[in-house]
């Protein structure tokens, strides 16, 4: 557990029985595509992750669920490079890229929608799109592609984003993350602050989204909407794992127990999983 | 008559300040580093051009070409190594290392050149010269520093809004994280927005070492200062108002001169401090500019 991530070699047969639940059988199994083991972080002195691992395959939507403070965000900046964990790796493609910084793993494919959407306020939402672009991939996405995709933004493409309703906002900044060509989508709390029919409208674009061969990985604390969503499932309780697997499997009581940390959540998880055992 | 006279040094030396300024508040708009070396940077151009030219003895003006470059890609490396490191740490700690700098830069000018002053081409037509309007005489040499501000300050205008650098300059003043999951590495566009501001004030450094003089002390006693006012006057992270800020300036004290000459620098910080109180966000503040 103490040594670091850039130290990892070949994905080793010990880590994957390990951590991943019996239910295999997922979509486009195979290789993951993104990987995360035995991830420990710190804020300070506070353990905000304590030995996180998941498995995300390609085409998959991969929803982290749990309640505030639970280490969702943690969890999903760490992947995207903007924190140093203490422990563990994350790999893409069975490479690890935890040694990378945050641009260089956006070059390698994992791009981030942050928390709070983050637009350039002082730029224009061609500009936000332009500056997304800058170091893109090669890939199907471009500014015209988004600008067919939702009309609005090419009418209202000069405009400064603070002039945007909340929405538009978060549709610019997801636009901003696609004309990088990412393979895995982090998409942290999209719903944040937002109309329940406006986050049902963004929602609804994910198909879109993923036809064109994206893995998406998000973070939502809204649970009934992540279900409806995801093709897999993992909540987040005070930095550990309680539970882990397709929607259709899990129970409401469950994922419930799972949310709160009742007394059974460790006897609701799946087998296999470690519940609140560390 | 000398009231208009006043007037229109003011405004002309006000240019000289712009472009003294627009680097200072580059560099704390974008990285929001207080360079307090600034004005000691403008006295090492000054002093490259001086030696530049005596040693390989090219005409004064072709000093521009060979120091300008070369103070920007110092600014690169300096933010890349010095400030990048100091950022890595605190706002306080850059405040630091900066005025560590300016103690280290004038000390070791003082050390290599004393504490003599030195003008840029004297006796060149360009710097004596001037032309009358009635009976109120202009220098070229303010017109011509004037004009180059305005060129500079178009084309620092022109190369951030419209070019892929300028963009990405703009990007991680707002927000450095959201550029970097972007894929922009910031440390390199601070290093860009650094060259330009170490180049800038390497051009007003060589203009002022021919409008006046230098020595190894008119960095922080005389140029901090006028950057400063100019930047605060004007309002901070606007290129027009530092050009409205340096003229602000340039007028107050050349009108605080014709009243005595002694009230030449303290009329400029009247103004300045009378700005402070009555409009902090400066004449041009950013938001209302949008």
């Amino acid at each position: 557990m103490t040594e670091s991530g850039g130290l990892h070699g070949a994905p080793g047969p010990a880590a994957d029985t390990m951590t991943v639940p019996g239910g295999g059988g997922r979509a486009g199994s195979g290789a993951p595509l993104l990987e995360v083991r035995d991830l420990v972080v710190h804020h300070g002195q506070f353990r905000a992750l304590d030995g996180i691992s998941l498995r995300v395959f390609p085409g998959e939507v991969y929803a982290i669920i749990g309640a505030n403070g639970a280490g969702k965000s943690t969890l999903l900046r760490t992947i995207a490079g903007l924190h140093r964990p203490t422990a563990g790796s994350v790999l893409l493609d069975g490479k690890p890229v935890t040694a990378l910084r945050p641009e260089r793993r956006a070059a390698r494919g994992i791009v981030m929608v942050p928390e709070g959407r983050r637009l350039f306020e002082s730029l224009s939402v061609e500009e936000n799109l332009q500056v997304g672009a800058t170091y893109a991939r090669q890939g199907p996405w471009t500014i015209e592609r988004v600008y067919e995709m939702f009309a609005w933004m090419r009418e209202r493409r000069k405009q400064l984003t603070a002039q945007l309703s909340g929405g538009e906002q978060q549709t610019v900044a997801i636009g901003r993350a696609l004309v990088a060509n990412p393979r895995v989508l982090l998409l942290d709390e999209l719903s944040l602050g937002l109309a329940p029919v406006v986050v049902q409208r963004i929602y609804g674009m994910l198909p879109q989204i993923l036809a064109t061969g994206l893995t998406v990985l998000l973070v939502e604390q809204d649970v009934s909407q992540a279900l409806r969503v995801a093709s897999h499932i993992h909540c987040l309780l005070e930095g550990r794992t309680t539970l882990e697997g397709r929607p259709a499997d899990v129970t409401a009581d469950q994922v419930e127990a799972a949310y709160f940390g009742l007394a059974d959540a460790a006897s609701a998880s799946r087998p296999g999983e470690g519940g609140e055992s560390s | 008559m000398t009231w208009v006279n006043a007037i229109i040094q003011g405004v002309l030396v006000g240019g000289l300040y712009a472009l003294f300024a627009c680097g200072l508040s580059l560099m704390f708009g974008v990285m929001k580093v207080v360079n307090l070396a600034h004005g000691d940077l403008a006295v090492v151009a000054g002093y490259l051009a001086i030696g530049v030219i005596a040693v390989i003895h090219i005409p004064v003006l072709w000093s521009f070409v060979i120091v300008v470059p070369l103070m920007a890609v110092l600014g690169y490396v300096v933010q890349r190594t010095i400030l990048q490191g100091a950022l890595d740490r605190s706002v306080l700690t850059t405040l630091m290392v900066t005025f560590g700098l300016s103690v280290v830069i004038e000390n070791g000018l003082l050390q290599f050149f004393t504490a003599n002053t030195r003008g840029i081409g004297a006796g060149l037509p360009l710097v004596t010269g001037s032309f009358s309007i009635g009976s109120i005489q202009i220098g070229y040499l303010l017109v011509v520093i004037f004009a180059v501000a305005v060129a500079v300050l178009l084309g620092l205008q022109y190369f951030l809004s419209r070019s892929k650098y300028g963009r990405l300059i703009r990007a991680v003043a707002d927000d450095k994280e959201a550029a970097q999951l972007a894929g922009a590495d910031y440390r390199h566009v601070f290093g860009i927005a650094a060259a330009i501001a170490f180049g800038t004030v390497a051009l007003a450094g060589i203009a002022y070492g021919m409008y006046s003089q230098l020595s190894p002390t008119t960095g922080t006693d005389t140029i901090l200062l006028f950057a400063f006012a100019a930047v605060v006057i004007g309002g901070l992270g606007s290129l027009w108002g530092t050009l409205l800020g340096g003229v602000v300036l340039g007028v107050a004290q050349q009108i605080g001169a014709q009243i005595s000459i002694s009230d030449e620098t303290l009329a400029g910080f009247i103004v300045f401090l009378a700005v402070l109180v009555l409009r902090p966000q400066g004449l041009i503040s950013r938001r209302a500019q949008s």
